[in-house]
């Protein structure tokens, strides 16, 4: 990330609780023996590949880190994963994982759900672990369909969708996971894509660092029951329109490059209404192109990049940390509770609690 | 009290034993009776503070030194409009100066503070009873809300009470005239004005309640002196007007207590203090992870209080994220707690069968009420057993511990705790609204007499392969208990993943393989079956031929229904069941024994049932599910029935 706007400096605090490893790590040491069973071809190899491959960088020791899962393709990923783990059932996972990780400090827990689990069954789950901002890191498998269940419409398939369930198309709205996650308070939220490596371990490592509830949504690739649905983002010659990188303190620029080298469309603010919109660089002029702040205190100009991507094209689609703020942490105000109670109270007296302010005696 | 069952108590909650003597010290030449108990019953509007009154005088009695048992009934709407019968709120409380078991079938009193409480609770007031009304309240339009066309005052109607017309209003506005309050707020102490009056007629201690007044209106010091000098004067108004010509003793219970240090307790704060306590006998944090619903919340409020004892407490957003919660923090090593009702149990089911196929300990305490579906909220009932027992997809068992009475949620959450943690399973502590609500003196237990609940984390490597290497086995049994190592995150070399899918006996590997799947369901049911629970005890001093069985908050009333039963020269056994899954060991030959078996349930036959499939044993159901406890009459004449059947 560059730091060239101003912002609160994120990082070793998220962690700082998290024994950290006594001998160099690597890879291996993050692969259970668990033979794992995606579908060939499918995309959460690749995001398997990722963490495992950025764990070690993390430092932390290995027993010390929690995988949480739900239901559906994605949620196997703990039995992958050597270290603590737990696959429970459907949506579930943040509350789960709230509970762990707001009574020990000292575990970096790690949600993996999809977006059947989290944004439909799970929906609520997800919404309120975001607002209380639990010290979590939150990896949302969105590949538009419900994989496990043998392709069903999901909560972020496109209206019309003609799945086995929809064969006249799907009704349903879909929900964009970014701005759900914005609008329900998200201290940090990210989007990134399955096949691009150095991307995922970027923003998996700003979400490590990031104290308080990390949401990345992670576009992947069902080659089973919706295969090609990020195609647009992932085509060397499309991905060029169709994709906006983000970087703090960079100017928004994507599309084919222009004189400086930059992406010849940008986003601008409209004047008239406060929202952004893409424009050619060469007509707005390269001053009127917004500078990206992750750190801004205001969610408002990440929600209106989340929606400048058009949910049945994907085009014009940013990727990259769209919110990094540091606001109060969940399980640090919980145990500052206890403390404070010590404090004014001493420490519990069971003795004392029992016999209260109201007795008498019965003597023999 | 429940220990202790003297031979006067035999008959007790049944006939009045009385004695009548008057003197004269001085200031007042009223005649003082002693009676041996009473049950007064205060019924106002919802809003006219009842509950705290019943609290006030129940502090009083408790602190004079009585046995006493309390019932609060109150209606489920905050405010439900005022004046109406929907909206009454009562509250009924027995003392006495032996052990007693319930709150009374009957009031001797009952203070009724407008036409609608009146209306609401005659029927339970039996003829030649006291009713103290306030007389202010019956004018045209209360009176016409609830139907009274004429004022059951002059009518007529009231002819076989003794009847006390009290002005609580006027009277209550007036001794507050000088305080500068308005009309309303000054009407407002009229409970308190009340309150006096009856701890003046009983003889109750009145330095606890103008302490408590002080406190609690620590911030509105005008307020606190308001309410004093109503109760104040509600007492001098009893000690002068002529009206009251008599006064009432109830000696303490000297003598049906053992010796130690009491204190009143509620169902709910028992059972919090027994988390409390599992906490520290388990020396683990505790969790609580909820939602708030009646009658359960008053858990949550209690134990957020307690965060010097390490307690956390998370209000989730749902049922489902509270026990969520709850099961994560069991992972990580706490003593995880969930408490609800019964909806919420069944929002909590699948998380349960979670709870059931990890393996982990986890409390969901069920303090059930009146249902289905929303049901009655503030109302008492048993139906949530079956729930319990079987209310989970596939083969889950799940351990059922019930408490008795108020006090004995204490114990029974400890009970509880250390079957969860002994056998690292999810554990029903099933309580209700009776016990949550009532209230009864609880010998205050010393912290070293209470059960070491201390686990052993699992700290290394278990099982050795074939080829000499030690791993670790997170589905490894104990040979006894058949529980499962606890291996919390942050344990070097033990790292695991669990999860809902079926697991392999040992290795914990997700396996799907159908003779492993026959052995884990079988091996799930004979940990919980196997888990030690003590032997029924029998009541039975004269070789009965009738056995009345009953589980949880049934206690009370059946205990005094036999005694009744006893004391009109009949033989009746009694048993009573704390644990519900598994059954003790003895209790197929204790049904064996009997040649009628009958189980008062709160609920259509729910233990007779479970009764009936385990032993073949014919049990004869006797079922209420009106949301109020058994009486202690009624059961007699059920048990009187079957004896003679």
């Amino acid at each position: 990330m560059t730091e060239t706007i101003a912002g609160p400096a994120a990082g070793p605090q998220a962690l700082a609780l998290v024994p950290k490893a006594e001998a160099k790590q690597s890879m291996k040491d993050f692969k259970s023996d668990q033979e794992v069973r995606w579908c060939p071809g499918c995309g959460d190899y690749a995001v398997l590949a990722a963490v495992q491959g950025f764990m070690p960088d993390l430092g932390l020791a290995k027993e010390n880190i929690v995988f949480v899962s739900g239901i559906g393709c994605s949620s196997r990923f703990p039995y992958y994963m050597n270290t603590y783990g737990m696959h429970s059932i459907h949506g579930r996972a943040p509350s789960i994982a709230t509970g762990l990780a707001s009574s020990r400090r000292d575990l970096s827990v790690w949600v993996v759900t999809g977006d059947g689990d989290a944004l439909s069954i799970g929906g609520n789950h997800l919404i309120h672990a975001l607002r209380r901002n639990v010290n979590l890191k939150i990896l949302l498998f969105n590949n538009r369909i419900y994989g496990l269940t043998k392709g069903q419409y999901s909560p972020t398939s496109e209206v019309g969708k003609i799945t086995k369930s929809t064969p006249m198309g799907s009704l349903d709205a879909p929900f964009n996971p970014v701005s759900l996650a914005l609008g329900a308070e998200a201290s940090f939220v990210a989007r990134t894509v399955d096949s691009d490596r150095k991307h995922l371990t970027s923003v998996l490592r700003a979400a490590a660092d990031h104290p308080g509830t990390a949401l990345v949504e992670i576009y992947q690739n069902c080659n089973i029951f919706n295969d090609g649905a990020f195609e647009v983002l992932k085509d060397k010659d499309k991905a060029q329109e169709a994709v906006i990188r983000l970087e703090h303190g960079q100017p928004i620029r994507f599309g084919v490059p222009g004189e400086d080298g930059l992406g010849s469309q940008g986003v601008v603010r409209d004047p008239a209404t406060g929202d952004l919109k893409v424009v050619d660089v060469a007509e707005a002029g390269t001053d009127a192109i917004l500078v990206h702040d992750a750190h801004s205190p205001s969610p408002t100009t990440a929600f209106a990049l989340s929606r400048l991507a058009d949910p049945d094209t994907l085009h014009h689609t940013p990727i990259g940390v769209l919110r990094d703020v540091e606001r109060p942490v969940y399980d640090t105000l919980m145990a500052d509770q206890l403390d404070a109670a010590v404090e004014q109270q001493g420490k519990g007296d069971l003795g004392a609690l029992l016999t209260g302010n109201d007795t008498w005696t019965v003597v023999g | 009290m429940t220990s202790q069952v003297s031979s006067t108590a035999e008959q007790a909650d049944g006939a009045h034993v009385g004695e009548q003597r008057s003197f004269g010290d001085g200031g007042t030449d009223k005649e003082i009776r002693r009676l041996d108990r009473v049950i007064i019953r205060f019924a106002g509007d919802s809003g006219d503070g009842m509950q705290l009154t019943g609290d006030r005088f129940t502090s009083e009695t408790a602190s004079f030194g009585n046995d006493l048992s309390t019932l609060p009934n109150f209606p489920a709407e905050i405010r439900a409009p005022a004046g109406t019968l929907p909206g009454v709120s009562s509250f009924q409380l027995h003392f006495a100066d032996h052990d007693i078991l319930t709150p009374g079938d009957a009031p001797d009193v009952l203070v009724a503070m407008n036409p609608a409480a009146l209306k609401a609770n005659l029927a339970d007031v039996p003829h030649g009873a006291e009713i103290i009304v306030n007389t202010d309240e019956f004018t045209k339009r209360p009176m016409a809300k609830v139907g009274y066309a004429t004022s059951p005052l002059e009518d007529g109607s009231l002819e076989a009470y003794r009847v006390h017309p009290v002005p609580l209003t006027t009277l209550t506005i007036e001794a507050l005239k000088d305080f500068g309050l308005s009309r309303k707020e000054a009407e407002r102490s009229k409970n308190m004005f009340a309150l006096g009056l009856l701890s003046w007629m009983y003889h109750r201690p009145t330095e606890g309640t103008e302490k408590f007044l002080a406190a609690k209106f620590a911030k509105k010091p005008d307020i606190a002196k308001a309410n004093v000098a109503a109760f104040r004067a509600g007492w001098n108004f009893g000690e002068t007007t002529e009206d009251f010509a008599v006064s009432y003793e109830v000696a303490p219970a000297t003598t049906a207590f053992p010796t130690g240090t009491y204190r009143n307790i509620s169902g709910n704060l028992a059972l919090s203090y027994g988390l409390v306590a599992a906490g520290r006998q388990a020396d683990l944090p505790v969790y609580l992870g909820s939602y708030p619903i009646t009658p359960a919340s008053d858990i949550l409020h209690e134990l957020s209080k307690h965060k010097n004892f390490g307690v956390r407490t998370f209000q989730a957003e749902d049922e489902i994220a509270g026990i969520g919660a709850a099961l994560g923090a069991a992972f990580g090593g706490s003593l995880a707690v969930t408490t609800t009702s019964g909806p919420g149990v069944a929002l909590k089911s699948e998380t349960i069968g979670l709870a059931v196929s990890l393996e982990l300990p986890l409390l969901i305490v069920d303090i059930q009420r009146g249902g289905p579906s929303t049901g009655l909220p503030t109302k008492t009932e048993q139906a949530d057993l079956l729930q319990a027992m079987y209310g989970r997809n596939g083969e889950a068992p799940v351990p059922i511990v019930a408490p008795k009475t108020p006090a004995d949620c204490f114990d029974a959450a400890l009970d509880a705790a250390r079957i969860a943690l002994t056998y690292r399973t999810p554990v029903f502590l099933l309580s209700d609204g009776y016990l949550a609500n009532g209230s009864e003196p609880w010998r205050i237990p010393e912290v070293e007499e209470l059960p070491d609940l201390r686990v052993q984390f699992a700290t290394g490597p278990n099982h050795t392969l074939a080829d000499g290497t030690e791993v670790f086995w997170p589905y490894k049994r104990d040979e006894r208990t058949l529980a499962r190592p606890w291996a919390v995150p942050g344990t070097p070399g033990l790292e695991h993943r669990i999860g809902g899918i079926e697991k392999q006996d040992g290795t914990g590997n997700i396996s799907y393989d159908p003779a492993n799947h026959d052995f884990m369901v079988r091996t799930r049911q004979a940990k919980v079956a196997g888990i030690e629970v003590p032997d029924l005890e029998v009541d039975d001093p004269a070789d009965a031929d009738t056995l009345v069985l009953g589980w949880g908050s049934t206690y009370g009333p059946i205990t005094a229904a036999v005694r009744r039963v006893r004391g009109a020269g009949q033989r009746i056994a009694q048993a009573h069941l704390r644990h519900l899954n598994p059954f003790p060991k003895n209790l197929g030959e204790v049904l064996a024994r009997y040649d009628k078996v009958i189980v008062p349930e709160m609920n259509l036959g729910q233990l007779a049932t479970l009764l009936r499939a385990e032993f073949l044993v014919d049990a004869r159901s006797y079922n209420q599910v009106s949301g109020m406890p058994f009486k202690a009459q009624q059961l007699a004449e059920v048990f009187k029935e079957a004896i003679n059947d």
